[in-house]
Formats: C-alpha cells, sequence, structure tokens
C-alpha cells in the first residue's frame, strides 16, 4: 500500500528517468549504426579505438567493437551505469532522509504502519525503478535489432549496479541526518568507482576488479555475455543492504548514527550583505560545475592529439567536425568548447534560477523586508551567475588548451582555447538572461529556460546532422558565437549578443521590481 | 534595570515623505483589497495601529493576517485601499521603510547551511543596528544554540532564530506574524517579558496570533478579521462592551421564565440555576427580572477573548460542524 503512495507520487519523475534511459539507448544505437553503416567502417572505429586511451578510460574496456552492440555498450556503458547509479542514490536520498528531514514520514510513522515499512516501500519503489528502467534498455535495444542475449545482459547490468548503489545510499541514509550528505558520499562512491575502473581499464584491467562498475562491464555484453561477475553485484548489494537493516533498526527517527557538526556562533566578516550571502549560497554549486568542467576540459584536451587519427577513418565523424571549416583537430576544440560552454550554462541557469528558488522558499521574503532593495537582492545572485560563469568558461579554456598542449598539441594552444571559451560568454549570458526575463515576467515558468537549453543542445549538435535550415539553427544563441580555432573572430555577433543579454535582463529586473514578491 | 527615558518620540518620517497621516499612527490601512486570481484574499479591510501600542491583529487561518502584512511590507501590491506605514508608501517607499521596522515571519525559513548566529548577524547587519550585546542577551533567554546549522533546528528554534533577529533590532516597528508558534510555555513567557520591555520603549507592535491568551496578555488594542475584512476593532474592554455577559443564577422561582426576556441566549436551567448570556445593552433589564425571580447567588464574568471569538466564528464552526455530520449545537442565537 506504501509502495503504491510512494509510486503515485513520484510517478512523473520515476518516468522521466526511465524515458531518459530509453531515449539515450535508442539515440546511441542509431547513432552507432549512422556512423558505421558497414562492417569495414565498424573495424576501422574498432582498431582506431583500441589505441585511444582517452576513450577507453572514459567509456570502458575496448571489446568486441566491431560489432554495433560492442559500440553501443562501449559508448552507453560506463555513463549509463553512472547515470543509473545517480538515479538510484537520488531517489533514494529524496524518498528516505529527504523525507524524514521534512517531516512528512513523522506523520506516517504515527499511522499503523511498521517502522521499518516507508523505508521499505521506498527502497522496493526504487529497485522497481531499476528493473523497469534496465528492461525498458534492453526492449529498446532488442526492438532496434541488437542481439537479444548481448542486450539482456547489458540491460541486466544496469539493473543491478543500480540496486547496488540504492543499498549505498540506504546504508549512507541511516547514518546521516541530512539528504545532501547522502548525495555528496554516494556520490563519491560513485565517482571513486569510476575513477578506478578508468585506471584499470587503461592498464592491464586488473583494477577495474576494485570498482562496482568494473564488474558490471566484465559481463562484457555483446562479447561474450558471461554473466559470474553479475555474482560480485548481488554479494556487494545483499551485503550492504543487509548493514543499512541493521543501521536502520540501532538509530531515531530523525537522528543519525553520525551527529552533525556545529556551525559558526557569529558571520565572518565576509557574511556582510546581500553579495556576501550569494556567494556562501552559490560557491558550492560554482565549485561543483567548474570541478566538472574542468576535469573534462582535461580529458578533452588529452584525446585532441590524436584526433586526427581517430576521425580520419570515418566519413561521417569528420563530416560533423568539418562543419566549421579548417583543420580537424580545430573543428574538434571548437566542438569540444561548445560542449563546455553548454555544460558551464547549467550553471548559470542554475544560479539565476536560485532567485526563484529562494523566493518559493520564502528566504527572500526575510531579506526584502530588512533594507535590502529588490534590485540589490537580485543584482547579488545575477553577479554570482553573470560574472561566476565567466570565471568558468575561463578556467576550463586554459585547462583545455592546457591539457592539449601538454599531450602534444601546439604551446600557444592556450590561449587559444582560453579566448575561444571566454567568446561563448556573451551566448550563455543569453541563456541567463533569459532566465532572469522568466524569474521577472513569468515565474511560475522559469523550466522554460532548462527547456531552451535542450532545445540549443539539440541544434548544437543534432542540427547539422539533422540537416535543420539556418533560421532554426539561429534559434540558439550558441550559433552565433564564432567557432574560433577555424574561424576568425567577428565582434559584430558578440556585440548583438550581449545585447540580446542585456535587454532580456533588464526586462526581468523590470518585471522583479513591479510584481508581487512570494 | 534602567529607567526608561520619556519617549524620545518615535524617529520622525524621512525627509521629503509627508506625514499622510497623524504623527499618532503607526500603520493605517483602509479598504485594502488583494486578490490572488479569482480569490479575495483581502475585502476592504481596515487597520489602524497607534505609535507606542501593541496591538493584536486576530483571525483564523487564512483570514488574510499574513497577506496584509506582506503588504505591509511591500511585497505585495494592493489591488485598491490606501496604506500608510510609519508615514510613508509601503511599496514605494519600502527600503527606507524597511530601516524602521523588523519583521518576523510566521514560519521561519532560514538557510540550511547557515547557522543560526550567522543568520541573526546577517540580519543585524542587512539592517545595520545589531547591538551584540542584546544578541547575545536574547540568545541566553531564549536558550538558542547558536552554532547548529539552521537544517537540524526544530521549528520553534527557527522561530527563535527569528525573533532574536527581530528583537535585537532597535526597529521602531515589529510586524509579527503568529511568532510564538512552535514556541513551548517557557519561551513564550519569556516572548511576552520581551514585548512588554519593547513597549515599554515606546516601540510599536502589531502582533498577528490565533492564540487569544497571548493576545489578551500583551495586547492595547484587537482587530478582528473574517475572510479579508475587519469584524471589529478597539481595546479589549469595547470590544467586550459590544458583547454578552456570561451569567450563572440561583433564584427561589423556576428561572424558566427568563426564556422569553430579550437579551438573554443560550439558557440553559437546571432545576433552579440557569446559566444564560447576556447582551450588554440588556444586562440591567435582566437583572431586573433576575431580583423579581428572587436571586439567590449571582456569577457573572465579561466574556473570555475565547468566548469573542466563538461568536465570531459561530457561524463558521457551525458550518463546518454540519459539514463534519457532527450534531452540535448552534453557537449563538443568531
Amino acid at each position: 500500500m506504501l509502495l503504491r503512495f510512494v509510486v503515485r507520487r513520484d510517478m512523473a519523475r520515476m518516468l522521466a528517468w526511465v524515458g531518459g534511459f530509453v531515449l539515450l539507448a535508442a539515440l546511441s544505437a542509431a547513432s552507432v549504426k549512422g556512423l558505421y553503416p558497414t562492417q569495414a567502417d565498424l573495424d576501422e572505429a574498432a582498431a582506431a579505438a583500441r589505441d585511444n586511451v582517452a576513450a577507453i578510460a572514459f567509456n570502458g574496456p575496448a571489446v568486441g567493437l566491431d560489432t554495433v552492440g560492442g559500440q553501443v555498450a562501449f559508448n552507453l556503458g560506463a555513463f549509463g551505469l553512472v547515470m543509473m547509479g545517480l538515479m538510484s542514490l537520488l531517489m533514494v536520498g529524496r524518498l528516505t532522509r529527504g523525507e524524514e528531514e521534512t517531516g512528512r514520514l513523522e506523520m506516517l510513522r504515527a499511522l499503523p504502519v511498521g517502522a521499518r515499512a516507508p523505508t521499505a516501500a521506498a527502497v522496493l519503489a526504487v529497485g522497481l525503478m531499476n528493473v523497469v528502467a534496465g528492461g525498458a534498455v534492453t526492449a529498446c535495444l532488442v526492438v532496434l535489432a541488437l542481439p537479444v542475449a548481448g542486450s539482456v545482459t547489458f540491460g541486466a547490468s544496469f539493473v543491478l549496479f543500480g540496486l547496488l548503489l540504492s543499498a549505498i545510499a540506504m546504508a549512507v541514509a541511516e547514518t546521516t541526518e541530512n539528504t545532501r550528505v547522502v548525495y555528496g558520499s554516494t556520490g563519491a562512491v560513485l565517482a571513486a568507482a569510476f575513477v578506478l575502473r578508468a585506471i584499470g581499464d587503461t592498464g592491464d584491467g586488473t583494477v577495474s576488479w576494485l570498482s562496482p562498475i568494473g564488474w558490471a562491464q566484465k559481463a562484457r555484453p555483446y562479447a561474450g555475455d558471461r554473466w559470474w561477475p553479475f555474482g560480485l553485484l548481488v554479494a556487494a548489494t545483499v551485503a550492504v543492504a543487509a548493514l543499512a537493516g541493521r543501521l536502520g533498526a540501532r538509530r531515531d527517527y530523525g537522528a543519525g548514527l553520525v551527529a552533525p557538526r556545529p556551525g559558526r556562533a557569529n558571520a565572518t566578516r565576509h557574511l556582510r550583505g546581500t553579495l556576501g550571502l550569494a556567494v556562501r549560497l552559490q560557491r558550492g554549486s560554482l565549485v561543483g560545475w567548474g570541478l566538472g568542467t574542468v576535469v573534462m576540459a582535461v580529458a578533452y584536451g588529452a584525446i585532441a592529439p590524436s584526433i586526427d587519427q581517430f576521425v580520419r577513418t570515418n566519413q561521417a565523424l569528420a563530416d560533423m567536425f568539418a562543419a566549421g571549416g579548417g583543420s580537424l583537430t580545430d573543428a574538434y576544440l571548437a566542438t569540444s568548447a561548445q560542449v563546455l560552454a553548454l555544460i558551464g550554462t547549467g550553471y548559470a541557469l542554475q544560479s539565476v534560477l536560485r532567485l526563484r528558488s529562494e523566493e518559493a522558499s520564502l528566504h527572500a521574503e526575510a531579506l526584502l523586508a530588512t533594507p535590502t532593495s529588490r534590485l540589490r537582492w537580485a543584482l547579488s545572485h545575477l553577479a554570482l551567475a553573470f560574472g561566476g560563469v565567466l570565471v568558468l568558461l575561463a578556467l576550463t579554456g586554459v585547462t583545455l588548451g592546457a591539457s592539449y598542449s601538454l599531450a602534444g598539441g601546439p604551446p600557444g594552444a592556450t590561449y587559444r582555447a582560453l579566448a575561444t571559451l571566454v567568446l561563448y560568454a556573451p551566448a550563455v549570458w543569453v541563456m541567463a538572461g533569459l532566465g532572469v526575463a522568466l524569474v521577472g515576467l513569468a515565474r511560475r515558468a522559469t523550466i522554460g529556460a532548462w527547456l531552451a537549453l535542450s532545445v540549443c543542445l539539440v541544434i548544437g549538435f543534432v542540427g547539422p546532422l539533422l540537416r535543420l535550415p539556418q533560421w532554426a539553427l539561429d534559434l540558439s544563441p550558441f550559433t552565433h558565437v564564432p567557432r574560433l580555432p577555424g574561424e576568425g573572430p567577428r565582434l559584430l555577433p558578440v556585440l548583438l549578443l550581449i545585447a540580446t543579454a542585456s535587454a532580456l535582463t533588464a526586462a526581468g529586473l523590470a518585471g522583479l521590481r513591479h510584481r508581487d514578491v512570494g | 534595570m534602567l529607567s526608561v527615558p520619556l519617549r524620545a518620540g518615535p524617529v520622525a518620517p524621512p525627509v521629503g515623505v509627508p506625514p499622510t497621516t497623524g504623527p499618532g499612527t503607526a500603520v493605517s490601512v483602509q479598504g485594502l483589497v488583494k486578490a490572488f486570481g479569482a480569490t479575495r484574499a483581502l475585502d476592504g479591510l481596515d487597520l489602524v495601529v497607534r505609535t507606542g501600542e501593541v496591538h493584536g491583529f486576530l483571525g483564523p487561518n487564512g483570514a488574510g493576517k499574513t497577506t496584509t502584512i506582506r503588504v505591509l511590507l511591500g511585497l505585495l501590491r494592493p489591488d485598491a485601499g490606501r496604506v500608510v506605514l510609519l508615514g510613508g508608501d509601503p511599496w514605494h517607499d519600502a527600503v527606507a521603510l524597511h530601516r524602521r521596522l523588523a519583521y518576523v515571519p510566521g514560519d521561519v525559513n532560514l538557510w540550511p547551511k547557515l547557522s543560526g548566529g550567522e543568520i541573526i548577524d546577517l540580519f543585524g547587519r542587512l539592517r545595520g543596528d545589531l547591538s551584540p550585546r542584546r544578541r547575545d542577551e536574547l540568545l541566553e533567554r531564549f536558550e538558542l544554540d547558536p552554532t547548529r546549522k539552521a537544517r537540524t533546528y526544530s521549528r520553534g528554534n527557527r522561530q527563535k532564530v527569528g525573533l532574536v533577529a527581530a528583537l535585537a533590532s532597535s526597529a521602531e516597528l515589529l510586524l509579527l506574524d503568529e511568532p510564538t508558534s512552535g514556541l513551548d510555555p517557557l519561551m513564550e513567557a519569556v516572548f511576552q517579558d520581551c514585548i512588554r520591555e519593547v513597549k515599554a520603549e515606546g516601540r510599536t507592535v502589531l502582533l498577528s496570533s490565533h492564540i487569544l491568551a497571548e493576545v489578551e496578555a500583551l495586547c492595547d488594542r484587537v482587530s478582528i478579521i473574517r475572510a479579508g475584512r475587519t469584524e471589529q476593532t478597539g481595546t479589549l474592554s469595547e470590544l467586550r462592551h459590544l458583547t454578552r455577559t456570561s451569567v450563572t443564577a440561583e433564584t427561589s422561582l423556576p428561572p424558566t421564565a427568563l426564556a422569553g426576556v430579550p437579551g438573554v441566549h443560550d439558557l440553559q436551567v437546571d432545576g433552579l440555576t440557569a446559566h444564560f448570556e447576556v447582551d450588554a445593552g440588556q444586562l440591567d433589564r435582566v437583572l431586573r427580572h433576575l431580583s423579581d425571580l428572587g436571586a439567590r447567588s449571582l456569577v457573572s464574568h465579561p466574556p473570555t477573548l475565547e468566548e469573542l471569538f466563538l461568536r465570531h466564528y459561530g457561524d463558521e464552526l457551525a458550518r463546518e460542524r454540519t459539514a463534519a455530520g457532527a450534531d452540535g449545537r448552534s453557537g449563538s442565537g443568531h
């Protein structure tokens, strides 16, 4: 009964996740088929990937790459497993500690419901989600005419890995009082698993046996389909779940096994005004997004010198990169820069929409009851959004270029990459300005900013392949950014982007000043 | 305690803002209307808070108390009506006015990762009038641990953070929206002491509440609102004047004859003992009837605020009872 309640309440969220996995699998399979239409293409790709250390570090062991299934498992496997883990830990954290923290669980516990029943219902719900998501991936791949046995192995590896992460998240949720700690520590386990298998896969594969992602991939879907490594996943899941059960039986409602650390009794001199507060509230997010883009920039830069030989063998890939003209490496770097800039936009949007979440959580109400004007409050957060993303882009650009130089690129690469990324700032600001406009003029529709970003993602990556008309491509501000290595810098589009961003931001701020708050 | 200096008159309104009401009025609201979509949260509300008084703002949940306070804070723009706060317009002069007021929301929402002490300091710095000595004294009186992160505070403790931040200021007007929800009786007493001190300093308090004992203990005047309108306003004694007195009388003759007397309500007869309520204006006549019946003992008491409240919301309560399917007796004679 509780299970039905949980499932009904979070149905939309669950369907979104499962739908996301299906979409991911379908896109991955379709793009592999599109990129490598013949067996000869597959053979060449397999040969190129075998020597591509960076690709192996990101994707997993290079096995069975001369088949479509092997390519799908290679391209989708590690990423899909990480997403599966993220889904499990977010849902478990939300349904267990999140419920307890908000006090909703208290009401449930007061009903004639077993003490462990809500946790059991939550875990069952997430387990069910894992099975449905894994099953849907398998079904989708089978429908797209991939071998049934491999698809089942692939789906099963998703399910079992998701279940293990659910168990880990549950155990952490029992030891701490705070949902964010559940996300953080389980996320750290996930990251460690990824890094361990990256080290293992780029070496002789031994270290991968220390990582649950490694176990899932050792099942070799579409390339042997051996099921015995799943035993490790099952055994670990059972052990961790049993531990979580014992921990849960020993603690009180609302408490954790680890007491929270106390904070400061007095504010430091940095927490002085609204800007100090905005820095304090947003610095974690900036550091997190920044670390993400910097790590990606290291990887993209490191692959750059070998991109020529990797792409030369494949006409479709070459076409994709050649859209901008210039050398293949330049085109590749330009594409990488765009990916990084789009990710940086994620930070900018989150940061701008903080205005709305601060308002919805009534934090803004208390703040605006002090002698703080709305404009001042808004500008403090916008400084973090517009300025923060500029810092993030610059840092990412320097990292991309430096990594490329170290891997064998030309010495001037760092400056060029820096300029490339910084040139994206006006386009990112347009997106952020759209966020401000929505907050000021249509606060119920702020989700529209994220929709716009996903439209830009589609236009940026699939647009040229889909042969979208130019006016459709022009909808994305990122289309108007000069793709620096390759294209020369042009001033006019940059100025127009800045003007658009300013107009949107000004409109949003004007709306914010004239509407009700709260 | 140091004696309070003769009220060092309220701070003059900022230059350029002409006082639109007398200097003795801190808050003046006339015919305030605020609609959210189809619902009219405020429907012609009137409210006058005099400088230096503790004004009780009473009403059931959803009556419009919070909406009114948000209009006073300049967070919501009124659809109609005239609102003057400390001589200024709460919407246009928000920043200048906020220097002179402090606000405690009904449910204090805090940034989860900041500690209580940090939040109190932040608000003090934003207001620019934090007294560290007063802050520490209040922390001690409210027994609040300032080092805990806000996410670990209980509801009562979050409320204390809001109270300490507001009371540590030197604001001349305090807007308190059900500030004691979640406080235990001991802390409630501390809160009442603090409000009396604030009043002794000549500061003004608008205290929204549905805790009647609190309003009865603290407030000079009361406004009762319902469904976005002001039902009654006045001192407690004025309000009682408008209402009934509860009487229990023992008579020599059976008191059933009282049933026909105008002004008598809710008569219950138990042998020679009668319980009933009398409209204030009819008390004299009813007493004569009682003496005719040979009154042997008489107990009368002024209505408590609970009774005032029940009378105001009696019809609502009756409707609720009907809706709940219970067969309660109807609250009042009308």
